[in-house]
């Protein structure tokens, strides 16, 4: 269920490796690099750069409302990279520097659960 | 002492102009602009609610006050379009800042005055001891019937306030509040409904101008100020109109309440928008001016406050972004887009 990831959906909440200090997003449970299970939650910054993007005009299902959109990489500046949406821009590029904000993905029809999560909008 | 220690507004990027909605009704926007001074309205994108709205406004009054989140033990969010019917925004905005699970609150609704009502709130549980810091929040996606004139109205924003009670820490002194409530149904939103309604015309007199006029005037009889002792005035906004109205009854001077004064840039914004206008007011208040805010909602209340801002200001505007920045960065869109964004579509 998604409300079970809101640290990381809607904080931007990654994982730290205790031992040796790399940083993940999202969360893991074990260390990619070092394999240990001594890891603690990682507040990131919020703020990083665009790696690569792409304009979408076939939604996906719940984003049929928001079309188009446009998806990206986001290079973290703590290191780690996720895909996300760029919202509130006119114009974007490969290495536009973007800070983080806190939106609507999409909601379950009129009665259901309204999904929150991290969006990526320029750097001001 | 009790006062503020943090704020911060949050203004979405979008606006639509009187002209263009009055394009699409075939209104003279002349005639629009004249009898509400509204020239413009902001917007929410289309993935931005009330709860987004407050995030964004809190993480602002978080830069300035510099506080741990953790010790923010009450968070207040006042609206008249929360996310959820049932299902708070203040545990999305308090998950979403850091504060996170030691906290109390509760979403609060009393139309267009919720806002300072969760400043009231946050005000007893800080003098009380209950809490460090208390956050207050108001935050509106403003809507009505897309074919009614009040529709050139209705803005979207957020602001917050986070108070406090360590000197050192206040940037803005709350002096003392006074409210005045009555059972007057002027305007209201029925469970279910989408939007608002009005009684009938002419309920001004008996509903905003009222109420404001009372609690302001108590305010300041208890507090033995005059006119001549306020710097900036802030009234509720339904319009521009009323509040310049309302200041000249009080016998304040038209200056008084050019600070806060942003309602003709971005619209009615309900339950922040006396709040929009005191963090307007704190962006360009200098050290030992007192402001006077009084709100107003339908139904039917006013709650009014003396605020003198201490030294304290210099050092915390600029650690966030400003009302009037965000006033300045704004894109504008048509009417099919202000009917996307606002979910007008089906």
């Amino acid at each position: 269920m998604a409300w079970r990831r809101i640290k990381q959906r809607n904080c931007l909440i990654g994982s730290e490796c205790n031992e040796c200090k790399t940083l993940f997003y999202p969360p893991k449970l074990k260390c990619k690099k070092c394999s240990s299970s001594n890891l603690s939650e990682f507040k990131f910054s919020g703020k990083g750069s665009i790696v690569s993007f792409s304009e979408i005009r076939n939604p996906l299902y719940g984003f049929e409302k928001q079309t188009p959109y446009t998806i990206a990489i986001v290079k973290l500046e703590e290191g780690p990279m996720l895909t996300t949406q760029i919202v509130d821009f006119d114009k974007i590029e490969i290495g536009t520097k973007v800070e983080s904000c806190l939106r609507v993905m999409h909601t379950e029809g009129h009665s259901g659960m309204i999904q929150y999560g991290t969006k990526f909008k320029p750097a001001e | 002492m009790i006062g503020i220690v943090g704020y911060g507004s949050y203004i979405p990027l979008y606006r639509i102009k009187t002209e263009e909605i009055a394009r699409v009704w075939k209104r003279n926007p002349d005639d629009v602009i004249q009898n509400s001074m509204m020239e413009e309205k902001s917007l929410p994108a289309i993935d931005e609610d009330t709860a987004t709205m407050a995030v964004e406004s809190s993480i602002n009054a978080l830069k300035r006050a510099k506080i741990n989140p953790k010790d923010i033990g009450a968070i207040y969010c006042g609206s008249e379009t929360h996310a959820y019917a049932v299902k708070p925004d203040i545990s999305l905005i308090g998950e979403a800042i850091g504060a996170a699970p030691n906290f109390t609150g509760a979403d609060l609704e009393f139309a267009c005055k919720a806002g300072t009502a969760a400043m009231q709130a946050c005000m007893g549980f800080v003098k009380a001891d209950y809490a460090k810091y208390g956050l207050a929040v108001g935050s509106d996606t403003a809507r009505y019937n897309l074919e009614n004139v009040t529709d050139h109205n209705m803005g979207a924003g957020a602001a917050s306030f986070i108070i406090g009670k360590k000197e050192n820490e206040i940037l803005a002194e709350i002096e003392g509040t006074f409210s005045y409530t009555t059972d007057t149904p002027d305007f209201w939103r029925r469970e279910g409904e989408k939007y608002p309604k009005h009684t009938e015309r002419f309920t001004g007199k008996p509903a905003y101008f009222k109420h404001t006029i009372a609690a302001t005037q108590n305010l300041m009889e208890n507090l033995g100020l005059k006119p001549s002792d306020i710097d900036h005035a802030i009234f509720h906004t339904p319009n521009g109109k009323f509040v310049i109205k309302a200041a000249k009854f009080l016998g304040f001077k038209k200056e008084v309440i050019k600070s806060g004064f942003i309602v003709n840039k971005v619209g009615n914004v309900f339950s922040a928008a006396t709040l929009l206008g005191l963090s307007a007011t704190l962006d360009k208040a200098k050290p030992g001016e007192r402001i006077l805010m009084t709100s107003f909602g339908s139904g039917a209340g006013s709650d009014s406050f003396s605020i003198k801002v201490t030294d304290k200001i210099k050092d915390k505007v600029n650690l966030a972004k400003t009302t009037q920045e965000y006033l300045n960065n704004k894109k504008y869109v048509d009417y099919a887009t202000y009917c996307k964004f606002t979910g007008r579509l089906k």
